[in-house]
């Protein structure tokens, strides 16, 4: 089941985390999240996607809501911990031209 | 192998949500028993997901979809075939992201384009009776990567 795990403040960043496949569902959850935290004035996202190994277009479509919400607000969204095809998907859509990636959450949490 | 039946696996997939995890679950077997790459496989994978959600949505039928794997020496041909009716693959626009981001435009739209670029071939052959989509992966050696 594809779900969010841990949501946790570091530093300036909110991290979230999920399981699963990244799919429509899991998409709306980070959001939908995201939205919440906006609302509260919190521009920058970290999304460890360690737990995460699958991804489809419409959950990475999502993503791409997610950038122009913070994008709007001067915010951020970066990725880490991507498995080998979530990063190629990711880079063939140009959804890595408007993120940060990192390889591990502690290098994503001190940019 | 060439000179006799080549090996194949054929799956029918009722169209619910999640289940081209099917198809690619049956992929990730087929590599290993090939000997591809995990990048080889994680491309198959990610194809095969776009592939098999295009059928669910773009053929507009209520039918289980096909999937058939085919094994040889040297490529894996995997053939995804609906019974909808069918769409005309050549008029799909290449999706952008800086256009996407700048207007409101529709985020999705990106399968065909994917499926182009982690696979070695591919084509579609659509009618009025629904539509296969043919892509294959070759089989490189360690060399050629």
């Amino acid at each position: 089941m594809s779900k969010i795990i841990s949501t946790e403040e570091h530093n300036n960043f909110v991290v979230v985390k999920t399981e699963g496949y990244f799919n429509k569902d899991l998409g709306e959850l980070v959001i939908s999240l995201v939205e919440e935290n906006v609302k509260e004035d919190k521009y920058h996202f970290i999304l460890d996607l360690e737990q995460s190994k699958i991804v489809n277009s419409i959950g990475a479509s999502i993503l791409i809501e997610v950038i122009e919400i913070l994008q709007e607000k001067d915010g951020s969204l970066s990725l880490c911990h991507m498995a080998p095809i979530i990063e190629k998907t990711f880079s063939i859509m140009g959804l890595t031209k408007y993120c940060n990636t990192f390889k591990s959450l502690e290098e994503a949490v001190a940019q | 192998m060439s000179k006799e039946t080549k090996p194949s696996v054929e799956l029918r997939i009722p169209i619910l949500k999640d289940m081209e995890l099917v198809a690619t679950n049956t992929a990730d077997v087929i590599a290993k028993y090939m000997e591809l790459s995990e990048e080889a496989s994680g491309e198959i994978s990610m194809a095969l997901i776009e592939a098999t959600i295009n059928a669910f949505e773009h053929s507009e039928s209520q039918k289980d979809i096909f999937i058939n794997f085919t094994i040889s020496d040297d490529e894996l041909t995997i053939k995804v075939i609906d019974k909808g009716k069918g769409f005309d693959s050549e008029g799909i626009q290449i999706p952008d992201i800086d256009s996407k981001l700048k207007k409101q435009e529709r985020k999705r739209g990106w399968g065909v384009m994917l499926i182009k670029e982690l696979m070695d071939s591919v084509d579609y052959e659509s009618g009025n009776d629904g539509t296969t989509l043919t892509m294959t992966k070759k089989k490189k050696n360690e060399q050629d990567n």
